[in-house]
C-alpha cells in the first residue's frame, strides 16, 4: 500500500466519492486533529431526551410488578421484559412481545426503539459524511472500549448520547476525562447495573430496614459488574495487579452513581454533568483503598477520584497503548509501536491526541501491509463513502448493519466487539458482504467507478483488482466489485 | 433492443418487438426457414467434455482419469471409442435414435483461459474478447430475414437479462422464469474470479459457496426445475408464433473439486432440461437443432482437489430432428502426454466456430460460408458440413 493509500484505508474509513487522494497523507491525517467537529449538525440536532431513561426504567418495574401481581402468567404483561429484551435488530418475537403489552407501554417501547435506531443511523451518516474519518474511527475505536448495548432494558435512549456527549468530545483529550465521562455515563451505568448498587451501609439501607412495607423489587446492596469491568476492560485490563478487594472497593466508592429520576431515592438525586445522577443516600460512606492507594470520603468525587489515578496508572497505558495499536497496525502488533505509545500515554498522562500523533509518526503504523481485516462496521462505512450512497433510511441501516453482523451498540460484551481477522473473516460474513455490496450498486452513481478505485487506493490497486473491473459487464457490476475487491476488505 | 415480455403476451399472438415499433404479422412465416427453431444452450463455467463425453478407448483415459472410468462401464456407447457420462441417459437415447451428435475436442479461436473472455468470445463471435459488442446469434437473427427477405425471426433468451450472444440490433425479447438462476450468480462468478490470487479471501469466498449451495442443494427440487425449464423453453419456441431463435444458460461447470459428483448434478440436470424440451416440442422437434456449447474445455488431468481446472478444447452436443445423429465428430488428438496441448489440455482439432455456423447454416438453408463469414468473422477454417441431414 502507498502512503496516501495507507492514510485513507488504515487512518481512516476510506475514500468518500468526490474526493481526492491527500497528497501529502501525514500531513492530510494531523490536520484531521484540529478540524475534528465533536458536534457536528446531524448530532447537535438531535432531540434531547434526558429523563426518557428514568421513565423507562420506572415502566419496565412497574410491568414487572403486575406480572407478580397477575397470578396468571398466561395473562400477564410478560411482553415488557421480552420486548426489552428483543429489541431493535429481532424481528417477530420481539412484534410479538410488543403486541403483548398495553399500548401505552408499547408506545413507549416503540419510541425507545426508534430513538435508537435514529441515533445508529446518525453515527453511520456522520462517519459517511466525515471529512476527519481519522477522528471517527477513533470516536468508534473508544466507543467500543466503552462498550454499552441496546441490549440491555432501558439503555435505548441513552446508547446514542454515550458515544456523541461522553466519548467524541474527549476522544483528542486526556484519557481521565474520557474515561469519566464513559464509565459515569447513564447509559453504561444501566448496562452494568450500576444504578441499582447501593452501599451496605449507606444512610438508605437503615431507612430501609425501618420501613415495613419495603419494595422487594427494590435492590439492596452492592452491585460490582461495573466496577470490576473499569479494572479489566477500561484501564488496568486482565493482569493489571488488581485483586478482588480492589474491585469491591472501586464498587463501593461508586455507589450513588445512578440514572436521574428511579425509584425512591429519585427525588434526592443530584444530576451530575454527565447526564447521570448522585444520590448521597446510596453511598456507601467512608475512606477506600484502591490499588494500594487510600481516598477519602467525598461523595461523587470520591468515584472521580479513583478513576482519575486509574486512568494513568503504567498498567493502563500499557492497556491502552497494546488496544491502540492493535487496532491500526495489526492483530499482533509489533512490540516497539506498543512500547512507543505506552511510553507517550505515560509521559503525557494519557493525552490521546498525542497518542494519536506519535501513532501517525511511527512508521510500523506505515507498514507497506495491508496488516487488518476490515470489521464489517468499517467495511460498510467504507463501502457507504465510496459507492456515494446517500440519505439511506434508518431502519434500512439498521437492517443492513444487523445482517454484516455488527450492530453498533450492540456488542455480546462488555469487552466489546473484538477486534482481530479471526472474528470477522468468515466466510459467511464474506458472503453477507458481497451480497449487500451488488445491492448497493444498484443504486449508486456508477459512471467513474474505475477512476474512483483508482483515487481510493492511489498506487495501491492490484492488478487483478483493475483487470476485474475493466471486465465487469457494467458500471454497476464494476463498483460492486470494487466495494468486495481485496483492497476493500483489508487494510 | 430489448423487450421484455411475460409468457402470456408471448404465446398469445402478435407482439411487439424493440423500439422500432416493430409489429409482426400474424400470416404464417415465410415457408424456407418459418418453422425451423433453433435452441443454443450455453454451459457456462466450462463443462468438461472429457467428462460429458469420455473417450475410453483412449488408453490415455485411464491413466487421467482412471478413477472415474467405472463410472462408464455400462454407460451408453457411441461408437467403441467414446462413452456418453451416464447422467446424460436421454440425451444417450437421443444419440441411439440418430437424434444427437457430438462434437469432441472442439474449441472456439480463444486460447488463453479466462471464463469470462472465453464466454465472450463464445458469445460476440469476435476474434478477440471484447472486441466485438454484438452477438453471434443476434446477427444470425438478421442473417436469417436477409438471406430468405423474410420477417426477422422471433429471437428470445430465457433469461433474466439477454445473454451477450442474443445482444445486437435486432429486436430480442427475454423471459425469466423465477427458478432460473438469478442474475447474481455472474455476480458471484466475478467475485471468485477476483479472488483468484488472494488466498485467504479465495478460500473463504469458496467455502461460502460450498455452504450456501449445501443450503440450497434439492437435487429433487434442481431436476424438477431443469425439467420444468426444458418444458418451458418449448412451451415458447412452439408453433408458428413461438420463439425461433432462443437461448438459455445453464451454469456451474467450472468444476475445480469434487468434479465426479458435480459433474453427475450437472450433467443430470442438463440431461433432464434437453428430455423435457425434446418431448415438449413434439412433432416440431423434427425441424428443431439444439446447440449446446461452453466455453472451453478443461485439464485433462485431475488436479489436487479431485477437480480439473480451465482447459482448452472440450465437447458439444448437437441435437434435433433433423440431424445426422448417433455419431461423434471428431478428430480425436489423443490423451497421450505428447499429444495434449501445452502439455496439460486435450489439443483442439475442429473449430467451434466452424461446427455452430456450419449447424445454423444447414439447418436454417443458409450460405455455410457466409454465415461463419458474418457470425464468426475472421475464421480461416471452413464451416462443418453434414450435420442436418439435407
Amino acid at each position: 500500500m502507498s502512503a496516501a493509500s495507507i492514510a485513507l484505508n488504515r487512518f481512516g474509513y476510506g475514500l468518500a466519492r468526490g474526493n481526492r487522494a491527500p497528497r501529502d497523507p501525514e500531513a492530510w491525517l494531523l490536520r484531521q486533529l484540529d478540524s475534528f467537529d465533536p458536534a457536528p449538525p446531524p448530532i447537535a440536532a438531535r432531540a434531547q431526551t434526558r429523563g426518557k431513561t428514568g421513565e423507562m426504567i420506572e415502566t419496565l418495574r412497574t410491568l414487572r410488578r403486575e406480572m407478580r401481581e397477575m397470578a396468571d402468567p398466561a395473562t400477564s404483561p410478560a411482553g415488557g421484559e421480552a420486548a426489552m429484551m428483543a429489541e431493535t435488530g429481532a424481528a417477530n418475537p420481539r412484534a410479538d412481545a410488543l403486541a403483548g403489552l398495553p399500548p401505552e407501554y408499547r408506545a413507549k417501547f416503540v419510541e425507545a426503539r426508534r430513538v435508537a435506531i435514529d441515533d445508529l443511523a446518525v453515527r453511520v451518516n456522520v462517519a459517511v459524511a466525515s471529512e476527519t474519518p481519522l477522528v471517527e474511527r477513533l470516536v468508534h475505536f473508544w466507543s467500543n472500549h466503552f462498550s454499552v448495548s441496546v441490549g440491555k432494558p432501558g439503555t435505548q435512549f441513552e446508547v446514542g448520547p454515550h458515544e456523541f456527549s461522553a466519548i467524541r468530545p474527549h476522544v483528542l483529550g486526556k484519557f481521565s476525562d474520557l474515561l469519566k465521562a464513559a464509565v459515569l455515563h447513564p447509559a453504561m451505568l444501566l448496562y452494568l447495573d450500576q444504578f441499582q448498587s447501593i452501599g451496605p451501609n449507606a444512610p438508605f439501607q437503615q431507612r430501609r430496614a425501618a420501613r415495613a412495607n419495603a419494595n422487594p423489587e427494590t435492590p439492596r446492596g452492592l452491585n460490582e459488574n461495573l466496577a470490576r469491568e473499569v479494572l479489566e476492560l477500561h484501564t488496568l485490563g486482565v493482569g493489571g495487579g488488581y485483586s478482588q478487594a480492589d474491585v469491591t472497593e472501586l464498587a463501593r466508592a461508586l455507589t450513588g452513581w445512578t440514572v436521574p429520576g428511579i425509584g425512591r431515592v429519585g427525588r434526592f438525586a443530584v444530576d451530575q454533568p454527565s447526564g447521570a445522577a448522585f444520590v448521597a443516600l446510596v453511598h456507601e460512606p467512608g475512606t477506600r483503598t484502591i490499588m494500594g492507594k487510600r481516598y477519602s470520603e467525598g461523595g461523587p468525587e470520591q468515584a472521580l477520584a479513583v478513576l482519575d489515578d486509574l486512568a494513568t496508572h503504567p498498567a493502563t497505558a500499557r492497556f491502552v497503548a497494546t488496544k491502540f495499536a492493535r487496532h491500526f497496525a495489526g492483530d499482533t502488533p509489533p512490540q516497539s509501536l506498543v512500547a512507543r505509545l505506552e511510553a507517550d500515554f505515560r509521559s503525557t498522562g494519557g493525552d490521546l491526541a498525542s497518542l494519536t500523533r506519535t501513532l501517525i509518526a511511527s512508521p510500523e503504523a506505515w507498514a507497506a501491509g495491508p496488516v487488518k481485516f476490515r470489521t464489517p462496521f468499517e467495511w460498510y462505512i467504507a463501502a457507504m463513502r465510496l459507492s456515494g450512497l446517500e440519505g439511506l433510511e434508518p431502519q434500512r441501516i439498521a437492517r443492513v448493519l444487523g445482517e454484516l453482523g455488527q450492530s453498533p451498540w450492540r456488542a455480546p460484551s462488555p469487552a466489546g466487539y473484538d477486534d482481530l481477522a479471526a472474528s470477522w473473516a468468515a466466510p459467511d460474513a464474506l458472503f453477507r458482504r458481497v451480497e449487500l455490496a451488488e445491492r448497493m450498486a444498484q443504486g449508486a452513481p456508477t459512471e467513474d467507478v474505475l477512476a474512483r478505485a483508482e483515487a481510493a487506493f492511489p498506487d495501491a490497486l492490484s492488478d487483478m483488482t483493475r483487470t476485474w473491473l475493466t471486465r465487469a459487464e457494467s458500471g454497476r457490476q464494476a463498483l460492486a466489485l470494487l466495494l468486495v475487491a481485496p483492497e476493500m476488505m483489508r487494510r | 433492443m430489448l423487450t421484455l415480455l411475460d409468457r402470456r403476451s408471448l404465446l398469445a399472438g402478435s407482439l411487439a418487438l424493440g423500439s422500432s415499433g416493430l409489429v409482426l404479422p400474424r400470416i404464417a412465416l415465410a415457408q424456407t426457414t418459418g418453422t425451423r427453431k433453433v435452441l443454443f444452450v450455453v454451459l457456462r463455467g466450462a463443462a468438461d467434455g472429457l467428462s460429458m463425453l469420455a473417450p475410453v478407448g483412449d488408453p490415455g483415459f485411464a491413466a487421467l482419469r482412471g478413477a472415474a472410468l467405472a463410472d462408464y462401464e455400462g454407460a451408453p456407447r457411441i461408437g467403441s471409442f467414446f462413452a456418453l457420462h451416464p447422467a446424460l441417459t436421454e440425451v444417450g437415447k437421443a444419440a441411439a435414435s440418430g437424434d444427437a451428435l457430438f462434437v469432441h475436442a472442439a474449441a472456439t479461436s480463444y486460447r488463453e483461459r479466462s471464463h469470462f473472455d472465453a464466454q465472450n468470445l463464445l458469445e460476440t463471435g469476435g476474434n478477440a474478447p471484447y472486441a466485438t459488442k454484438d452477438g453471434w446469434l443476434n446477427r444470425l437473427v438478421s442473417l436469417t430475414a436477409e438471406a430468405h427477405k423474410g420477417e426477422v425471426p422471433r429471437a428470445l433468451a430465457i433469461a433474466p437479462a439477454v445473454p451477450l450472444a442474443l445482444r445486437g440490433d435486432a429486436p430480442v425479447s427475454s423471459y425469466a422464469p423465477s427458478a432460473l438462476p438469478n442474475a447474481s450468480d455472474d455476480f458471484m462468478a466475478r467475485v471468485a474470479s477476483l479472488y483468484q490470487a488472494d488466498s485467504e479471501l479465495a478460500s473463504l469466498w469458496a467455502r461460502a459457496l460450498e455452504t450456501r449451495a449445501m443450503a440450497s442443494d434439492d437435487s429433487l427440487n434442481n431436476l424438477r426445475d431443469a425439467s420444468a425449464n426444458g418444458a418451458l423453453v418449448a412451451s415458447l419456441m412452439q408453433g408458428a408464433r413461438g420463439a425461433q431463435i432462443a437461448m438459455i444458460e445453464v451454469d456451474g461447470w467450472d468444476t475445480h473439486a469434487n468434479q465426479r459428483g458435480v459433474f453427475a448434478r450437472q450433467a443430470r440436470g442438463l440431461d433432464a432440461l434437453l428430455a423435457a424440451y425434446r418431448t415438449g416440442m413434439g412433432a416440431e422437434w423434427r425441424d428443431t437443432l439444439v446447440l449446446v456449447a461452453t466455453e472451453f474445455g478443461r485439464t485433462a488431468a485431475l488436479n489436487g482437489t479431485n477437480g480439473t481446472d480451465h482447459g482448452t478444447a472440450g465437447a458439444a452436443l448437437v441435437m434435433g430432428g433433423s440431424v445426422r445423429g448417433g455419431r461423434v465428430e471428431a478428430d480425436w488428438p489423443g490423451l497421450g502426454a505428447g499429444q495434449l496441448y501445452q502439455g496439460r489440455d486435450l489439443a483442439p482439432t475442429i473449430a467451434l466456430e466452424s461446427v455452430l455456423a456450419g449447424a445454423v447454416a444447414e439447418h436454417l438453408r443458409l450460405d455455410p460460408a457466409q454465415t461463419l463469414a458474418r457470425l464468426f468473422p475472421g475464421r480461416t477454417g471452413k464451416p462443418l458440413a453434414g450435420i442436418v441431414r439435407s
